[in-house]
Parts: C-alpha cells; structure tokens; sequence
C-alpha cells in the first residue's frame, strides 16, 4: 500500500498534474451521455417530415420563452400511465425538435401543456392570460395583461427566423419575407395564443395518429 | 531587512460584505416568490414582479450572487492560509470582486425585465455569459497562480475541490451556453430538443455538483477542522471521496429527465450513477461529522460549529434522498411535484447556506482583526431561526410533493383518474403558506447575521486592521510529508 502510494503522492503536489486530472474525470460523463445524443440528433433530423415554426407562432414560443412558463408548466408527459391518462400520448424527441431552448420543464405548479393545443378556446386562452382566475377561481397563476397591449415586431421575427436558419432550421427566403406581413398587427397575446393552440397539432409530422403508429408492428 | 508578507484578506473582506448582502437580497426575493404562489395578489400584474419572470431572480440571487461571493472569498482565504503564501496577482483578485458583483447585478437587472434564455439555472443572457466566463477564467488563474506560490508542497484537500469547483463549473458553463445572438438582447441556443435537455441537465445537475457541493466541501475540509480543532477524520478517506465525487457526479445529471424522451439507456446510466454517487456523498459527510469526535463539547459554547454539524447532517440528508429520488419508480412519483423544491432546498438552505453561515462566523472575525464576532447570542439566536426555518420549509414542501404525486395518479375502481389537476393545488395551498413562513425565518436569521458582521467589521470600517503575516516554515531539503496516518 504504501509503496503505490508514492505515484499518487505526485498528483498531490504538483498543481497542473491535479489540474489536469481532475479536468480528465470531470469531462468523462459529459462524453458519454451527450455525444451519442448529439450525433443521433444530426443524423434524424433530415428524415422528418415536420415544419420549423410559422412566424406567428414562434413569437409566441419566444414570448412563453420570455416569460418563464416553463417554471411551472412542463411540455413533457412521460411515458406512464396517469400521465397518457391525464394529458394525452407520450412526448417524443422530435416534438421539440426546433424548441430553442427546451421547454420540458422541470415542475408542475400548472399542468402540463404538451398537447393543451384545442383543448380550450382561443378565447378561453386569452381569458385566461388576462385574469386566470375569472375562469379558474382556485389557480394560483400570475396575469399576464400586458401580452394584449404589446404588438409583436415583424423585422425583429424575421432577424430572430435568420439566426434558426443559420443553426439549421428549413426557413426558405419567402418564409422569411413574408414573415412580417404575418405578424403584422398581431399582439404578443395573439401570438401566445397562436403558439399554445400549436402545442401536440402543429409539432407532429403528418399529425398525431400518423406519428404514434410509426414503428408498430 | 525583507518586508514581511502579509494575507490579502481586503478581497475576502469585500467578498464577506458582498456575501451577506446578496444572501438577504437572493432570500428576500425567494420569499417574496413563496408569497405569491401562496397569493397572487403579490404579482401586482406588473411584469417585473411576475412571479415567473422573478423566480430566475431568486435562484441567481442565492446560488450564483451569495453562494458565488462566499465561495471566491473563502477560497481566496483557504488557499492563503494552506499554501502559507500571498495571494497571487492582487489585481486581477480585485478584477474578480467587481466583475463578479457587475454579473450579478447585471443578471438581477435583466432577468426580470424579461432579458432571458430561460435555460433553468443558466437564465442571463449571452452577454452576461461572456462576462462569467472571463472573470471565471481570472478567478482560476489567481487561485492556481497562488497554489504555484505555496510554500507547502503538499496540496491541503479543501483546494482539491475549490480547483475542481473551478475547472468543472468553466466547463459546464461555456458548453452550456454556446448560443447565437439574434440582437443583444436575445440569442438562440446552438442545441435543440432532447440534445439541449441532455445539456441543460448536464449542466444544472453538475452546478448543483460542483457550485454547491464541490465547493462548499472545500469551505467543509478546511473550516471544520478549524473549528473543530482537530485535524481531519481521515485524510486519505478525503481524497478517495474526492475522485469518486468528481467523476460519478457528471453521469448523474440525467436523471432529470427520466421516462422523457432521452433515451432510455441515458436514463439508466443516470439512475445507476446517481445511486453509487451515495457513497463518496456520504464518505465527505462522515468523515467531516467524525472530525468532531472528542471535541462534541464545543458545540455547547460554539454556534459556527453547530451550524457545520447540522450541515453536515442536512448533507447527508439530502444526498440520500437525491440518490433515492434518481430511481425510476420514486422519481415517477416525485418528479414535476414540489417534492424535488423540498429536495433542492433541504441541501441548499440546510446544507449549503448552514456550512457557509459556520464558515463565514468562522472566518469573519479573523479576517476583520478580531478576537470573536461580536454577539454570540445573535450567533444562536441566528442559529434557531434558521435551523426552524428550513424545517418548516423542507417539511411543507415535502407533504406537498407527495401529495400532489400521489392525487395525480390516483385513480378510481374503473380505471378513470380520481382528481382534476386543480384539486391538487387546492389541497397543497395550506403548505405553500407554512413554506412561505419557513423563508420568513430563514430570512430574518440571516438579517440578524449582517447586523452582527457589521458590529463585528468595526475595526476593519475604520481601516484599523493589522493585516496578518504570513508564517514562513522553516525550509527543508526535500518536505518530506508527515507519516500517513495509520490505516483506518
């Protein structure tokens, strides 16, 4: 024992050989689960049949972004019974696939929104940004009334569609030409709106029915 | 004759003051948070006050702002007095009060004003994060160019961990935030989906690894022993704990995300580290605990050591949970609930923020040239109001996370599900009150800490302090070390 003890005696006296060392152990775990992950993202992408947000919509995933939703609200319903149960199929990797950052959210102080698209009205929506409590009396949510008096900004859409495009998103050049025409006059809670009606809908390639029997047998 | 060397203790000094005003800036906002989810009226319907756009304000506020200022400070303390040197490059030690105090009060200004990446625990913005990055880097170029000075070959074991702390939080920071900015104030993450969740996690685990435990165990391995006034349990247990802490902890993040969309093996492998992560976690518990025995008395006549021991129990507490918690069938009921707030809270009110109260009413009195803190009742007094603070909060919280976990999978003899979403909101209200009560407690503790630094920092504000030389060992051919201790 004490006779090995003299190489590791090395390491505790010399900053860098520690240094050096404990970088080596730190970046092990980190290699092992994200490379694969990141490689198996590259490679998938290109075989899906799905569409980057429309312009209207991702002002509202930006604005939900802005506001930190994601700290009470999930978009992850995981693969378990009360959870299909209560708010529909399981959540798959491609879903969020354009969701710069990832809303999965970490806790639930509201329920989880992965497909809370069509399951109220619009105005329903709107009600309940304005005062969540006009139309649930026992929520515990914050208002969010300036959504309503705040308009979205078309040439700041379209900055924001130029830098997906950069980091891969499929915008063409009359996505992002036409994209201020269609925000134009659109409040941000329009916009919100917009993006949670899209919630579980407009992220599935060729629709919810499509995407879960992929793979059955 | 050679002017004598003296500590830099000024930079620990400014470190201490900003420490404590950000601990009560971060607590009083996490209170104020815990107030409106109780109350909504607390929101105002004004957008800074919105409890989602403050809640970034709360968690920067206490881990990055006070743990952040209490962790560069003692550090700049504990590698001083292990090395028996100087601290290296006074400037750029400077360089890092006044960047670091910028960042934070740049990322306290913007966050809530809706400037925000909104990656959990990573929120400022791309600029902000250029700026951590830089004055990172000058904090782990002062701290290894002081242990390049030392006058100790042998490297003390707290700095194992501040270097680790330092090296793995640069790393996890910069691979976390790569983004391209849309304007100044808006950027886009370069990952996406599941690649940006597996990062994310990576990153908010390893921070909770490496900013609240890595570093704090540094501040533990030095402090504890101080104030214990005997040397460490076991010094080689140290250093077997410290490998196994540092490499099995970065595989562990992914148990954030289990039954999510990661694949399922990522999921396994962060389930079976987390779970082997229990013993090097539980190896630094005991073997700081253990350094008590045969000095237990101390604890009748010493509150900083009180506050290191229930630490120490508190971290063993939670990270046995933590561990509990990563197994599939726990964490399904535990996951999204507010039984990982309780979780969180237990290791940073009664871990973290217990071993940095000890370390600072430890530290304090010898950095501002003085015999002992000013109060010692106010040292107890801080103490119980405290220690009944996060048990109020940790056991609210607790009740409520297995309350909802259990209401929402409930379900009835025909297979349907027993309780809308909001009967589980109705049913924790109560608890997110007592939670609120809880922060209250911890919060006045802690204004009853500043008030005693201030009285205590007397001297030091009318600039009378000596500053204190550095003892030079008698030089030795070779350093041989001391014997090891004997096995066991």
């Amino acid at each position: 024992m004490a006779g090995g003890y003299k190489y590791f005696e090395a390491i505790e006296k010399r900053a860098l050989l520690l240094g050096v060392f404990t970088a080596i152990m730190v970046s092990l775990g980190g290699l092992a689960e994200i490379t694969p992950i990141f490689m198996a993202a590259h490679a998938v992408k290109p075989t899906l049949g799905l569409k980057p947000y429309d312009p209207l919509r991702l002002a509202g995933k930006d604005i939900y972004v802005r506001e930190g939703c994601y700290l009470c609200h999930t978009q992850m319903i995981r693969a378990l019974r009360a959870e299909t149960q209560r708010y529909g199929a399981f959540s798959t990797a491609e879903e969020s696939v354009f969701d710069r950052p990832h809303q999965w959210g970490s806790k639930r102080t509201g329920p989880d929104l992965a497909r809370v698209g069509g399951k109220y009205s619009d105005d329903w929506q709107r009600k309940h940004l304005l005062d969540p409590r006009s139309v649930v009396p026992e929520s515990n949510m914050p208002a969010y009334p300036w959504l309503s008096q705040a308009l979205v900004d078309g040439p700041d859409i379209q900055a924001r569609m130029r830098t997906l495009r950069l980091l891969g998103d499929p915008y063409s050049d009359a996505d992002i030409e036409g994209a201020a025409a269609a925000v134009s006059g659109h409040t941000e809670m329009e916009a919100l709106v917009a993006y949670l009606q899209g919630l579980g809908i407009a992220n599935e390639a060729g629709g919810v029915s499509a995407n879960r029997q992929e793979g059955t047998p | 004759m050679p002017k004598t060397e003296v500590y830099n203790d000024q930079v620990v000094r400014l470190f201490l003051l900003a420490a404590a005003v950000w601990g009560i800036v971060g607590m009083s906002v996490g209170v104020w948070i815990a107030a409106e989810l109780a109350w909504p009226f607390w929101n105002f319907d004004v957008p800074f006050l919105t409890f989602s756009r403050l809640r970034p304000d709360h968690t920067f506020g206490v881990i990055f702002a006070f743990g952040g200022s209490a962790l560069m400070g003692t550090c700049y303390y504990v590698v001083q007095r292990t090395g028996h040197t100087r601290l290296a490059w006074p400037k750029v030690a400077n360089f890092t009060f006044w960047g670091w105090q910028l960042i934070c009060v740049l990322a306290m200004v913007t966050m809530p004003l809706g400037i925000t990446q909104s990656k959990e625990y990573a929120e400022p913005e791309w600029f902000i994060d250029i700026l951590i990055a830089i004055v990172w880097v000058a904090f782990g170029a002062v701290f290894f160019a002081t242990l390049a000075r030392r006058r100790i070959r042998h490297i003390y074991v707290a700095n194992w961990y501040y270097g680790a702390f330092i090296i793995a939080v640069g790393l996890l920071h910069i691979v976390n935030n790569i983004a391209v900015p849309v304007s100044l104030w808006k950027s886009y993450p370069v990952y996406s989906g599941v690649v940006d969740a597996m990062v994310q996690w990576w990153y908010g685990h390893n921070a909770v690894a490496f900013f609240l435990t890595a570093g704090f165990l540094g501040m533990m391995y030095y402090f504890v022993p101080r104030q214990a006034q005997q040397p460490l349990w076991s010094y080689r247990f140290s250093i077997v704990n410290f490998w196994a802490l540092i490499s099995i902890y970065m595989w562990a993040g992914s148990h954030h995300l289990i039954y999510t969309a990661l694949p399922d093996w990522v999921q396994s492998v962060g389930m079976a580290f987390s779970l082997v992560l229990l013993m090097p976690s539980w190896g630094s518990a005991a073997n700081g605990l253990l350094t008590f025995n045969g000095s237990w008395h101390r604890l009748k006549s010493d509150p900083a050591a009180k506050f290191m021991v229930i630490a120490l129990v508190f971290y063993a507490a939670s990270t046995f949970e933590g561990s509990m918690m990563a197994i599939k069938t726990v964490n399904a009921l535990s996951h999204y609930t507010d039984w990982t707030v309780a979780h969180v809270h237990s290791g940073s009110i009664g871990w973290v923020a217990m071993i940095t109260i000890g370390s600072l009413y430890a530290m304090a009195p010898r950095a501002l040239g003085r015999p002992a803190m000013h109060s010692t009742p106010a040292m107890e007094l801080h103490f119980w109001l405290h220690t009944i603070g996060v048990l109020l909060y940790v056991l609210a919280m607790w009740t409520a996370g297995v309350t909802e976990g259990l209401m929402w999978r409930a379900t009835n003899p025909d297979g349907s599900l027993t309780h809308a979403f909001i009967d589980s909101l109705i049913k924790i209200k109560p608890m997110y009150t007592v939670r609120w009560l809880g922060g209250m407690f911890v919060l006045a503790g802690m204004v009853v800490m500043a008030w005693n630094l201030w009285h205590t920092a007397a001297q030091a504000r009318a600039k009378l302090i000596t500053p204190i030389p550095v003892p030079i060992p008698e030089p030795e051919a070779a350093q041989t070390p001391a014997p090891l201790p004997a096995m066991g």
